[in-house]
């Protein structure tokens, strides 16, 4: 049975071939070029997803089997204690209440920063689109090339403005600080989709009495909901991952996520628990990773708009 | 105010004017400002307080004869000739292979693409994890039953700036992918179907067509890829926290420890300095073409 199974395919080749060939050449599917190709970006693949891989293993596992074992295998025994620690007890100086602290920080920085951000440059790339006045475009200039000097330029002379308000170290400081910083690429993303919209659309409403806000709330806002997700998509992931500007402009106890995963995990006291760091390590990656997987392409087009700044 | 004069002209297109005054406070008070206020006080030697006590280029005469300055700026250049060179050719390489019609492209594309979204600090931490020498790779190699073999990028000084770059390139590829594939499939079919026409092979319709037209997108590329190398920080931070000793320092790390922990705010404001000026080599050259070449046509 098994014998006659396998040689029907030559037979039936050989009955083809007797016939003369007929139809398109078929594609090989395992032609040498495509075993280059897959096999290639098959391997860089695996590379690309080792670290994460070996993040979540490591995390898994308990201190013992870490010690004795090899990195890349699998743990013997799964265990969540690393992840219930690095989440609710890992002690960084003082404090030991875990990560849960930077991460209420860190959402407590981000989500008025992402607002007031995204606010402040929509509606002034809006203005430059549509309603520009003498000297807006010389200011926009400056903000872009201001885009490309180096925070560290910066960054002590808005300590003093901010010790001057009387909200250095504050998280209300902070937000502002990424206002700021985040303005240059924010209203270029929206000046620049403002100003591909039809222009006729926004002389029917002006010819029909609305005014700068009326025109912004009513038909810009609506009809721009897309660039708007690409902007949220942007901050979100560049406030949440921030690192110099939460170091430099909070204190111990409001220090965002990414600069407590810092010091806990580099902390020269106690010893070195490497299953909670990678877990510590992974809740702190955890809402880009979301945001990143669940936004596809827009991340794409986010990222995409932010890197062709200037 | 009565109807019938002509506004005044500062009260004209007011509301658009007061939504631009964030921008304008930026702009002028952070940007301009604070970069003149950083670089005048550069010639001063404040100390714990800015004082305007100037001691003409003090500063920067102590800054080049600093050991950790020289090697930050050494490790600052085989960083960024690291990044610049391998992030092109390995970017450019993996964009040319997604370009093939291939199928699961979504897919590499997510898998390549991920790391982007990690912080540096999240980047740096797994990194030293996976090059510990007590458990990494090392360890894993030398169980296999090679036992002198070494490799401990992160513990060693003469090497620790390639231990670093491995992790950059890990986190920074995926982006340029992304831009060389946008650039790639900006190209006209035609071209292809020309090349292959006339017999040229794939590998030199690349070489010579195709880069030779995606000259916009390198441009844009190398623009990008050069700023984030000036600003590297994190990675350092997280990675050897400038060690072994000042092995791996870069200049942002000098700037912020001479300003925040060495309380040598001149030092500080003179190395700022620096990098602000290592920025405008690059970015003053590329405007030009880009923008100052146009006009002329």
């Amino acid at each position: 049975m098994a014998d006659i199974a396998s040689l029907s395919p030559g037979a039936e080749a050989l009955r083809r071939g007797a016939a003369g060939p007929s139809g398109p050449k078929p594609r090989h599917v395992l032609s040498r070029r495509n075993i280059f190709l897959y096999g290639t970006l098959i391997v860089v693949a695996l590379y690309y997803l080792l670290p994460l891989y070996v993040m979540i293993v490591t995390s898994l596992k308990g201190m013992p089997e870490i010690r004795l074992g090899n990195i890349f295998s699998p743990p013997m025994e799964i265990t969540f204690e690393p992840w219930v620690k690095a989440w609710a007890t890992a002690c960084t100086g003082l404090n030991c209440d875990g990560l849960s602290r930077g991460f209420w920080n860190s959402v407590r920085i981000t989500v008025p920063s992402v607002i007031l951000s995204i606010a402040i440059a929509s509606v002034n790339g809006y203005a430059l689109a549509n309603w520009r006045f003498k000297g807006a475009d010389t200011f926009f200039i400056i903000l872009i090339v201001g885009a490309f000097i180096p925070y560290q330029v910066m960054i002590y002379p808005i300590v003093i403005i901010l010790r001057e308000i009387g909200i250095y170290g504050s998280l209300t400081g902070l937000v502002i600080v990424h206002s700021i910083f985040g303005m240059p690429i924010l209203t270029l993303l929206f000046r620049n989709y403002f100003t591909s919209m039809p222009e006729e659309l926004f002389r029917a409403a002006r010819v029909d009495g609305a005014g700068f806000w009326g025109i912004y709330l009513r038909i810009m806002l609506p009809m721009s909901l897309p660039i708007f997700v690409v902007a949220i998509i942007l901050q979100v992931t560049g406030i949440w991952n921030d690192f110099l500007f939460g170091v430099v402009y909070t204190r111990p106890d409001t220090y965002p996520m990414t600069v407590q995963l810092n010091n806990i995990v580099n902390s020269v006291q106690g010893v070195k628990e490497y299953n909670v760091n990678m877990a510590a390590t992974i809740l702190t990656g955890l809402v880009p990773l979301i945001v990143y997987f669940v936004s596809g392409k827009l991340f794409v087009r986010g990222i995409a708009a932010g890197a062709v700044k200037g | 105010m009565s109807n019938s004069e002509r506004p005044n002209q500062l009260f004209r297109n007011l509301n658009a004017k007061i939504a631009s005054v964030p921008m304008i406070l930026t702009a002028l008070v952070v940007f301009v400002g604070g970069t003149a206020w950083t670089v005048l006080y550069s010639f001063t030697n404040s100390k714990l307080l800015p004082r305007l006590n100037f001691v003409g280029l003090d500063q920067y005469h102590r800054l080049w004869s600093t050991s950790r300055w020289l090697i930050s700026i050494e490790n600052l250049l085989i960083y960024g000739a690291i990044s610049l060179v391998f992030s092109l050719v390995i970017g450019f390489l993996l964009a040319a292979l997604l370009d093939q019609k291939i199928r699961f492209e979504d897919t590499f594309r997510t898998i390549f693409l991920y790391p982007f979204a990690l912080s540096f600090i999240v980047t740096g931490l797994v990194w030293q994890w996976l090059l510990n020498p007590d458990f990494g790779v090392q360890r894993v190699v030398r169980d296999l039953g090679w036992t002198s073999f070494s490799f401990d990028p992160l513990y060693n000084s003469s090497i620790v700036i390639y231990g670093i770059s491995i992790a950059a390139l890990w986190q920074g590829t995926g982006l340029i992918m992304c831009l060389m594939l946008a650039g790639l499939r900006g190209i006209d079919e035609d071209i292809w179907k020309a090349a292959r026409v006339d017999g040229i092979p794939a590998w030199k319709t690349y070489l010579f067509i195709i880069i030779p037209m995606m000259r916009p997108v390198f441009i844009t590329t190398l623009v990008i890829i050069a700023a984030g190398i000036v600003k590297v920080y994190d990675l350092v931070v997280a990675q050897t926290s400038g060690g072994p000793g000042i092995a791996s320092e870069v200049p942002a790390k000098y700037v912020y420890d001479y300003m925040f922990f060495a309380q040598n705010l001149g030092q500080g404001f003179a190395a700022s300095t620096m990098m602000l000026l290592s920025v405008v080599i690059v970015i003053v050259p590329w405007a030009y073409l880009e923008f100052g070449g146009k006009k002329r046509g």
